[in-house]
């Protein structure tokens, strides 16, 4: 649960005090368990993503100035560091997607509350389960480009 | 445990306002951008060559079909505005100091609006013929 919705706005304009930094603390915190650690990576997978979207938008654009440019441009997804980038960037993304449909299954459906830690294990499990076919299709081509 | 549970698992609907119609927006757009999303990672990255393929005549013959064309722009524009608005929500939970707060989330929707505005021109406007 997020104490303030909205950031802490409302209240910092209510009391300027009342949400002053605590040293060597981050500001928002989460009441513990298996859910903190979905949470803390359901922002950082998220900022991650929406990183990987702005250079991505950029990239594609480039597809303006003509096939030179651009093949050379996209070239560096075919560099095996990229591709394992890339491999980073599909378990984000899936971790990312999983989580959030958690979240807005618990969101609409209350009742799913009580089962949240199975929710979690699922999310979990059926991440692994897609991450296996992700890897080998991506890996196949990862070898390839070695040698 | 019930209650207890449902207290520290459950994201609180805000009360309504801005803030309401954007944690909706959030949850809708989420589970557009999942179907949208791992279906153009399927695609593009995994099957056949991969990214091996991609080149300037792949995206040329993809944005030839109008399918394509309005999947990559729902995709462009919901997963900005869904990972702006993500952003937003970070800056404002960790940023305490009110001048940078501000600066940052400028910032932030300055280049949302300007990657939205160059996506939505690249898809629409983009005339294969003119390279080849």
């Amino acid at each position: 649960m997020r104490p303030y919705p909205d950031g802490g706005a409302a209240r910092r304009k209510e009391d300027p005090k009342a949400l002053a930094p605590v040293p060597g603390r981050l500001g928002t915190v989460y009441r513990g368990g298996q859910g903190q650690w979905a949470w803390a990576l359901h922002r950082i997978t998220g900022v991650g993503v929406l990183l990987f979207l702005f250079a991505h938008i950029l990239d594609t654009a480039l597809v303006g100035f003509g096939p030179e440019v651009f093949n050379r441009v996209v070239a560096v997804y075919h560099n095996p560091l990229i591709r394992l980038l890339e491999m980073g960037l599909a378990a984000m993304v899936l971790f990312h997607a999983l989580n959030g449909l958690r979240i807005v299954a618990i969101d609409f459906f209350p009742r799913l509350a009580d089962r949240h830690q199975q929710l979690l294990a699922a999310v979990v499990s059926v991440w692994v389960l897609l991450m296996i076919p992700t890897t080998y299709f991506m890996g196949r081509l990862l070898v390839r480009s070695l040698r | 445990m019930s209650l207890a549970t449902r207290e520290r698992t459950q994201t609180p609907a805000p009360a309504g306002g801005l803030e309401l119609w954007t944690w909706f927006f959030m949850r809708i757009s989420g589970i557009v951008l999942v179907f949208l999303v791992l279906g153009h990672f399927t695609i593009v990255h995994l099957l056949g060559e991969g990214v091996d393929r991609v080149n300037f005549a792949f995206v040329a013959g993809r944005w030839s079909s109008p399918l394509w064309q309005t999947w990559d722009w729902t995709m462009l524009t919901l997963g900005l505005i869904h990972g702006a608005n993500g952003l937003r929500v970070v800056i404002d939970d960790y940023v305490r100091r009110d001048g940078l707060r501000a600066a940052l989330k400028s910032a932030l929707y300055v280049a949302s609006l300007i990657f939205l505005l160059l996506g939505t021109l690249i898809i629409v406007a983009f005339d294969p013929a003119k390279g080849s």
